[in-house]
């Protein structure tokens, strides 16, 4: 945490500063009033009286206008912080490996970025000054207290114990019950983040009320939680504030017999408790502080457990930068195997390949082969559990993450599309595309609907924009791919969504581009074979066969059973 | 082509717009910015009637808050009137007449105001909790319930991620303003009114003076809640645009990595973070100016009263225990309305919360069920379309007037180019939007007599999307016919040929899907769906480009259960795979929304037309 502070030491030191400041000009006033009533009033000396006003007018405007000014630039830090601390959790997210998004759900990581960065601003803003200023506050009070009589003093300072006892049994008691709390509140707002999206498919299977029931089970363990939390706090923070009126209760009645027996004066013993007065408010409040502190503990916790996660896929120490135009775009795979975190089975179980540079190779295999893994690793968007990818026969693990996504370009067969201008989707994976590009790319996707949008390329698509059909992403995706021009492009089943005539029309467009540009794609289809090269059958987790469709169509009864267009047209 | 509802831009939009959405519509859409008095005062009933719904289950647990805060400001203000007591009389007695009696009550009366204030205050945050945690509930189960019941169309123009703010970042506002505060509030409003009162006994003239500056007080709050307000509802909306982004880069986060968009992606949200950052510390700033204004106010009424207190003991008006315990209250007066000022914040932040989710409540809901829903007993499953006009923008006509009637039973199959209108046809069959001329109806009764539970069990479609929740395999496929047995889905995903891969799965039916069904493939996860389909057992099941992604066996599977399964079932497919829709009894061509060709497959395909020359094109893809 403390790394966020320390840009703003100087302006928290100043702000802290200023807390002290503000507490022993808000602390001034209590023994100027009961020196002007012992004094002046007591004397009926006017003219002193107005001295004694004027000073107390002098010290509440300091009070006031450094309270003002105090908040007004604590609030702007706390803000700063907290904005900081968001942006770093962002862009640490974006570093982390699939895998790791795989299991989170963006209700979990937005309700970190939120509910618990706010809980760490507000204790900063609130909390932290307040236990500051109490503390200070205390000290001062307890100090004035033993100034003006020292027995009396003690009793109150023996209160302390059993508010000592009695917050430390909260501490115990409230962190884990927060905590919990806090991760419900992560369910809720995964429970409704779900239901957002996914609301066609909620809509077209009627299961509205089968959701709300759902969202209402996880609700109510919030609200169960919710009160447990609070009967804790409610234990602790009752006693609080019986212990300080107790404690003021027997300053009085001692106070007054020391009076009495002339130990003490009427002022003394009204400056007394006019202090001790000051004492009620941050000691009830003290199970309040403790609370938020909690809250912003168990709430560090949980942004933490997202910043220490590392990203599995990083550069390695002394990885080398990708020469683009030195690049052959020779791919290899030796030995790999690939193994999920949480599954001991193996996807991939020794895969050796070699795409030769400018060839298309296609790859083949049930669904559930392991197609789409392979697929992921030479953009390393999963490393191998075991073996290496190679690109011009360099480990890719050895070049820079930057350099090789640069390099090598994937298009999924989901495409996802951003919240942003058909054009600037289409350039995403190289800003500096120009126009030419860009038409390039529509044409050889046979994307050309972008030009009847009604902004035509600079129509705003995905979600806060215009929605688009399967096909119609599809497309843009493909185009998104080969706008980059890179070195080796990886498709995984990018014609899927288009209908014939159309994946005819892209694939002959493709075929210009593929020429002098190493792909590997995956194809469920025989038209799509058509691109390709050479065709590799994946089975269970091996390469089994590599050859041309026909030679395969001969020799293999797995590849053909896979692919085999006579069967599909003997199943039609 | 689905493109959704919008007006037509004009040559002056164009300037304005940023890529084909203006700011200004942005705002429209959810009433980000409103600042003239009218829509204020609206927007204002609005979050009062939702509030006042919230409270009033709550009714009787809300007077016994307030009691037991009664209880706890008799205790806490019995505070100064025994002190007052015991150096009045206490001290005395004691010196005078060495009578320690008057004190040992005083004492007593203190050690019983204690208890009374731990028992109060422990009863007052039990139950707060109780009724501010059953509140929200109540609050956010109403919430879901009504972004459900909203159509397709408003959730499009919302967007997800707004929908998730509306029910986490302003939740967590109201919850704040439940946790912390209320009896803040409420103590504060007994404390200046059993206060003043307290004063007026003692000392009506001094009262009076140190009353002079309470307009002041009020002037500053005024200004407070007016500025404020406009601060806090902009807060709202910035936090809610960080939040619609974060969701969806978090969303698309393979794409992100592979296509290198961190950089731009953290320079966009960097500067939405920016701006929400500023638009937060606005309000709060204004507060810490309260604050500061509203301590000076109390110190003002401090040297007023000393000067004039003080004068008035000289003269011998009134004696200085009065004095003394008058600026002991005056203290007690302003301390909780210093405390209250940061709660005010909270209040602040949290109405313009109540205002955003008000909003939602408000909002009509445009495919609405009817009043008074028809049954329909045993449904065969006849669609018929009369005169269906329809389009998502007034300039670009989807449907300008079909005419279709799909008897019970019939397998229909729906060809055309993309933008033919052929998954807007679904769309309207699923109810996902109502035509904007003409009727659709299913057994005669038109779909929007239908109650939503007899429309969906008679009606499903399967999307193109293909989305998983999170939970198990087993789980995603139980929600096409919810309880069903694990025999039944086992049964369904045999159908469907998904039982192979499931069972290779680590956990088999029981295997965690992950986000969105990140484990699995895309062909998988289609298989997955169907199997949810088939469980579901509509009356008429809608297909749409659902089975683009299988590869070749998983499809023959596919095929071969559907033609099973659509024997005795109105169906509508949407495929461009031939070998899909040759299970079909009849083919339609669809060309600008209109039927161009209308007949079965087998007969179509030797008439010359469109669908023949498809085919032929199709039979030279399989090489």
């Amino acid at each position: 945490m403390r790394q966020y502070l320390r840009p703003y030491r100087f302006r928290l030191g100043a702000l802290w500063t200023m807390v002290l400041l503000n507490i022993a000009a808000g602390l001034s006033v209590p023994p100027l009033v009961g020196a002007a009533i012992d004094g002046p009033i007591t004397d009926g000396d006017l003219d002193a009286l107005w001295v004694f006003i004027g000073a107390i007018a002098a010290v509440g405007a300091l009070d006031a206008l450094l309270n003002l000014v105090r908040r007004y630039f604590q609030t702007a830090t706390a803000m700063a912080i907290e904005a900081d601390i968001r942006n770093v959790i962002y862009e640490h997210l974006q570093r982390l490996h699939t895998g790791f998004h795989d299991q989170w759900q963006t209700g979990q990581l937005l309700s970190r970025i939120t509910v618990d960065l706010g809980m760490i601003r507000r204790f900063f803003a609130g909390g932290l000054v307040f236990a500051i200023s109490s503390t200070g506050m205390i000290t001062i009070i307890m100090a004035q207290l033993f100034w003006i009589e020292w027995r009396l003093a003690v009793i109150v300072a023996v209160a302390a114990v059993p508010l000592f006892l009695i917050g430390r049994g909260f501490f115990k008691n409230f962190l884990p019950a927060a905590r919990a709390e806090q991760d419900q509140s992560g369910e809720v707002s995964s429970a409704a983040e779900e239901s957002a999206n996914g609301i066609r498919a909620i809509k077209a299977l009627g299961r509205g009320p089968l959701m709300a029931e759902r969202f209402e089970k996880e609700a109510d363990r919030l609200r169960v939680l919710g009160v447990r939390k609070s009967l804790i706090a409610a234990k602790s923070w009752s006693a609080f504030g019986a212990i300080a009126s107790a404690m003021l209760g027997a300053t009085l009645v001692i106070g007054a017999i020391m009076v009495a027996n002339g130990q003490l004066t009427v002022g003394q013993l009204t400056a007394f408790i006019m202090l001790q007065l000051n004492l009620l408010w941050p000691i009830e409040a003290a199970g309040w502080v403790m609370a938020h502190g909690n809250e912003a503990m168990t709430a560090a916790d949980r942004v933490y457990e997202v910043l220490d996660s590392e990203p599995a896929i990083k550069d390695r120490p002394g990885a080398k930068a990708v020469d683009r135009s030195a690049l052959r775009g020779k791919l290899a795979f030796e030995g790999v195997r690939f193994t999920y975190d949480d599954d001991e089975r193996e996807i991939l179980r020794g895969v050796d390949l070699d795409v030769r540079p400018g060839e298309t190779l296609a790859i083949a295999g049930r669904t559930g082969s392991g197609k789409t893994t392979l697929v992921s690793l030479p953009s390393r968007l999963n490393d191998p559990t075991a073996g290496r990818v190679t690109l011009d026969g360099t480990d890719i693990r050895d070049l820079e993450l930057a350099g090789l996504r640069r390099v090598v370009t994937t298009a999924f067969e989901e495409a996802t599309l951003f919240s942003m201008s058909v054009r600037e989707n289409l350039a995403l994976g190289r800003p500096d595309a120009d126009e030419a590009d860009v038409e390039e790319a529509v044409r050889v996707a046979q994307a050309e609907f972008v030009y009847d949008l009604p902004y035509g390329l600079d129509t705003r698509i995905g979600e806060q924009g215009l929605s688009l059909s399967g096909g119609q992403r599809q497309r843009l995706a493909l185009a998104r791919a080969v706008v980059v021009r890179p070195a080796v492009l990886v498709l995984d089943d990018p014609l899927s969504a288009l209908d014939v005539h159309t994946e005819e029309l892209v694939e002959r467009a493709l075929e210009r581009v593929l020429q002098d540009t190493t792909a590997l794609v995956v194809v469920h289809r025989p038209s799509t074979v058509a691109l390709a090269d050479r065709v590799a059958l994946l089975h269970e987790g091996r390469i089994t066969a590599v050859g041309t469709h026909s030679e395969l169509m001969r020799t293999s009864p797995e590849y053909v059973d896979v692919l085999s267009a006579e069967s599909e047209e003997v199943a039609a | 082509m689905t493109v959704q509802q919008e007006k037509v831009p004009t040559q002056q939009d164009r300037h304005v717009a940023w890529r084909g959405r203006s700011e200004q519509a942005d705002a429209e859409r959810t009433s980000a910015e409103l600042d003239d008095a009218e829509s204020i005062r609206r927007l204002r009933a609005r979050s009062r009637r939702l509030l006042g719904s919230m409270m009033r289950p709550h009714k009787r647990s809300i007077v016994f808050l307030v009691l037991i805060l009664v209880g706890q400001n008799v205790a806490t203000m019995a505070t100064p009137i025994l002190v007052m007591y015991g150096i009045d009389h206490g001290i005395p007695a004691i010196s005078d007449h060495d009578d320690y009696s008057v004190m040992v009550a005083v004492g007593a009366a203190f050690a019983a105001c204690a208890i009374l204030e731990y028992v109060c205050v422990r009863l007052y945050i039990a139950q707060s909790a109780r009724v501010g945690n059953a509140m929200l509930y109540a609050l956010r189960k109403r919430v879901f319930w009504k972004f459900q019941r909203l159509s397709v169309s408003f959730h499009e123009r919302f967007t997800s991620g707004r929908v998730t703010a509306r029910q986490s970042s302003d939740m967590e506002s109201i919850r704040e303003m439940t946790e912390n505060g209320v009896d803040d509030l409420v103590l504060a409003g007994m404390n200046v009114v059993t206060i003043t009162v307290v004063m007026l006994v003692i000392d009506p003239l001094l009262a009076a003076v140190s009353l002079l500056t309470f307009p002041l007080m009020l002037g500053l709050a005024k200004w407070f809640s007016r500025v404020s307000a406009v601060a806090y509802r902009k807060a709202r909306e910035t936090v809610a645009v960080l939040i619609v982004y974060f969701v969806e880069s978090m969303g698309g986060v393979r794409a992100v990595q592979a296509y290198r968009r961190e950089e731009r992606d953290r320079d966009i949200f960097g500067r939405l973070n920016h701006e929400n950052r500023f638009a937060q510390a606005k309000g709060h700033q204004q507060n810490a100016i309260m604050a500061g204004g509203m301590r000076g106010i109390g110190h003002l009424a401090t040297v007023v009263v000393l000067a004039f207190g003080g004068w008035q003991v000289m003269i011998g008006n009134t004696e200085v225990g009065v004095l003394a315990a008058f600026l002991l209250y005056m203290k007690r007066f302003f301390d909780p309305l210093n405390e209250l000022v940061q709660f005010y914040n909270v209040l602040q932040s949290a109405t313009a919360a109540l205002e955003k989710l008000s909003g939602v409540m408000d909002e009509e809901i445009e495919v609405a069920e009817p009043a008074e829903p028809k049954r329909i007993e045993r449904p065969s499953g006849e669609i018929r379309f009369d005169d269906v006009r329809f389009h998502y923008r007034e300039d670009q006509v989807v449907l300008p007037g079909l005419d279709l009637l799909i008897p019970g039973g019939q397998t229909v199959a729906l060809v055309g180019a993309t933008g033919a209108g052929k998954t807007t046809i679904a769309k309207l069959v699923s109810r996902f939007y109502d035509p904007k001329e003409g009727a659709i109806s299913l057994d005669g009764v038109d779909l929007r007599d239908l109650g939503e539970a007899d429309l969906r069990a008679g009606v499903i479609m399967i999307t193109q999307e293909n989305f998983l929740f999170n939970g198990t395999i087993a789980e995603n496929i139980e929600l096409g016919r919810p309880g069903a047995t694990r025999e039944r889905i086992v049964e369904a995903a045999k159908v469907v040929g998904a039982h192979e891969f499931i069972e290779s799965l680590p956990d088999g039916y029981d295997t965690h899907v992950r986000k969105r069904g990140g484990r699995l493939s895309a062909g998988q996860r289609q298989l997955v769906v169907f199997a949810r389909a088939f469980l579901a057992d509509p009356r008429v099941l809608i297909l749409d480009e659902a089975t683009s992604s299988l590869d070749i066996p998983s499809e023959r599977l596919v095929q071969r259960a559907l033609r099973t399964i659509l024997a005795d079932r109105t169906a509508i497919i949407i495929a461009h795979r031939l070998s899909t829709v040759e299970i079909a009894d009849r083919v339609l061509v669809l060309e600008s929304g209109r039927i161009i060709e209308d007949g079965p497959p087998e007969v179509l395909v030797d008439s010359g037309g469109d669908y023949a020359e498809l085919h032929r094109q199709w039979e030279a893809s399989l090489v």
